[in-house]
């Protein structure tokens, strides 16, 4: 079964096509990696598949739902970690999760058994009670994706959970985020070759709004007719710009 | 609704830099201009009139506040985050307004509580100017939010703490008696609900509440009007994320 699916899923600022009939389709379970350099439109199609923008034409079914009608029921569904860190940076750790865990209205008791469940998923004892934005790159990440993960959602999207972070940090959270593989489908993007090649299901390779290529890392190779995934990952861009 | 709010007023009364400016910088004013009225009376700031002035030019620290946490929170993606939550606009808005309130009661009774030991008059009149403080409160909030829906954080420091304080210390009559300017300033002064403010607390210390009643109008036409562009600019930029 689908967890997404895509139809002409455009999206268009003035003059600019940010995402170009988009036809995807990401199974349940599955953790799929849209991958591309900056301004391919990843976030722009995480941000439609969130339903924080509407398209300028197509759809999208999350779970089953439209993201142009029923965004409403979409939301319940979806959990979200941002590309910027998103945190309030004068809570704690501790207060950050309480905070989602009370906006989806979980009882004190679901709260303190949430909170103590992701802080120990996620590392994050030794933090809980400091402010958000007084911790380390990787840390704040990783309070950022146990926020996303706190209402349990059937569908989780990373926008570039690594960015910025340092070598040790971010194979600290690949190994959360392979922790989470199974539980929910993962959207997650990326523009690290290593990072997609290493956890994804699946690739989605994007450049200028246009999808260039799915399948797993395996096939691009195959399809790219190398045995490096980076130099698949140029050839396909490559061969469209041509 | 309550867990964003109870989020707001922790955000903004953790930053020092909010207590200082927002309470340090109000009491300091009335020190300092009640030394100088020790050593050369001027009536405008003898304590009883100064102090209703200060409440009211207090509150333009609360627009500050609440336009930085906003443009903070865009800016920051901590919103975008929030926005795929089941948080509706509705809850946003009084996210945000609610909290402030009590911080601009609280500022209020401070200001006036540190006031009686320098000869403000004790009474019950200080309890109506602390709750006809109010509507102003809610036009300084509404303007912060609709301030930090439009304008970057950086933005937001030049105008509604450099531009905005300026303009309602000016336009009050707290420094100045609008009539030694007259004219076209006095015009303009009158037409922006800032000295209305001061001249309806310092009726309303005084017990004068038909005096404070004139005021209260153009105040509240401010607060309905500034909330309701506020709402639709906070909403606009939901939906140009």
């Amino acid at each position: 079964m689908h967890a997404i699916k895509t139809t002409n899923l455009t999206k268009r600022y003035k003059s600019l096509t940010a995402v170009d009939n988009l036809n995807l389709e990401i199974q349940k379970g599955e953790l799929f990696s849209l991958l591309g350099v900056n301004g391919a439109g990843k976030t722009t199609t995480i941000k439609m598949l969130t339903c924080l923008t509407n398209p300028s034409e197509g759809d999208a079914l999350v779970g089953g739902y439209s993201i142009v009608k029923q965004a409403e029921q979409v939301k319940p569904l979806i959990g979200v970690s941002p590309q910027e860190t998103a945190v309030a940076p004068n809570l704690s750790a501790k207060e950050n999760l309480e905070l989602i865990c009370g906006i989806h209205g979980f009882s004190k008791q679901k709260t303190m058994q949430k909170i103590n469940e992701l802080s120990m998923q996620f590392d994050l004892e030794a933090v809980l009670q400091k402010k958000a934005g007084k911790l380390s790159g990787g840390f704040k990440r990783r309070v950022s994706i146990a926020m996303a993960l706190i209402s349990e959602p059937q569908i989780l999207f990373l926008d570039e959970p690594t960015l910025g972070l340092d070598v040790i940090a971010k194979h600290e959270l690949w190994n959360i985020i392979r922790s989470l593989k199974g539980n929910a489908t993962i959207i997650l993007t990326t523009h690290y070759m290593e990072e997609a090649e290493k956890l994804s299901d699946r690739i989605g390779i994007m450049k200028n709004g246009l999808l260039l290529a799915v399948g797993t890392a395996e096939e691009l190779k195959e399809k790219a007719g190398t045995d490096d995934f980076e130099t698949a990952f140029v050839s396909i861009v490559k061969e469209a710009t041509l | 609704m309550k867990p964003f709010a109870k989020r707001c007023i922790k955000e903004i009364l953790r930053d020092p830099l909010n207590l200082a400016f927002g309470l340090g910088f109000p009491l300091i004013l009335l020190l300092l201009l009640s030394a100088i009225q020790a050593n050369i009376p001027v009536s405008l700031f003898e304590i009883n009139t100064l102090t209703p002035g200060i409440t009211i030019f207090g509150l333009s620290f609360i627009t500050l506040f609440s336009a930085t946490l906003v443009s903070k929170d865009r800016e920051s993606a901590f919103l975008q985050r929030l926005y795929t939550t089941p948080l509706t606009g509705l809850d946003f808005i009084l996210g945000y307004m609610l909290p402030i309130v009590p911080i601009a009661l609280g500022q209020t009774i401070i200001c006036y509580l540190f006031a009686i030991p320098m000869g403000m008059t004790i009474g019950i009149n200080i309890i109506y100017a602390i709750i006809g403080i109010i509507p102003m409160a809610i036009f300084n909030i509404a303007l912060g939010i609709l301030c930090g829906s439009i304008f970057s954080v950086k933005q937001v420091g030049g105008i509604c703490g450099a531009l905005l304080t300026n303009l309602s210390a000016w336009l009050s009559g707290v420094w100045f008696d609008l009539d030694l300017v007259g004219g076209f300033f006095k015009k303009i002064a009158n037409l922006l609900p800032f000295v209305h403010a001061v001249e309806m607390e310092r009726a309303l210390c005084n017990g004068n509440f038909e005096a404070a009643a004139s005021h209260l109008l153009p105040i509240v036409l401010y607060s309905v009007f500034t909330t309701v562009i506020a709402v639709l600019c906070f909403l606009g930029q939901i939906k140009k994320q």
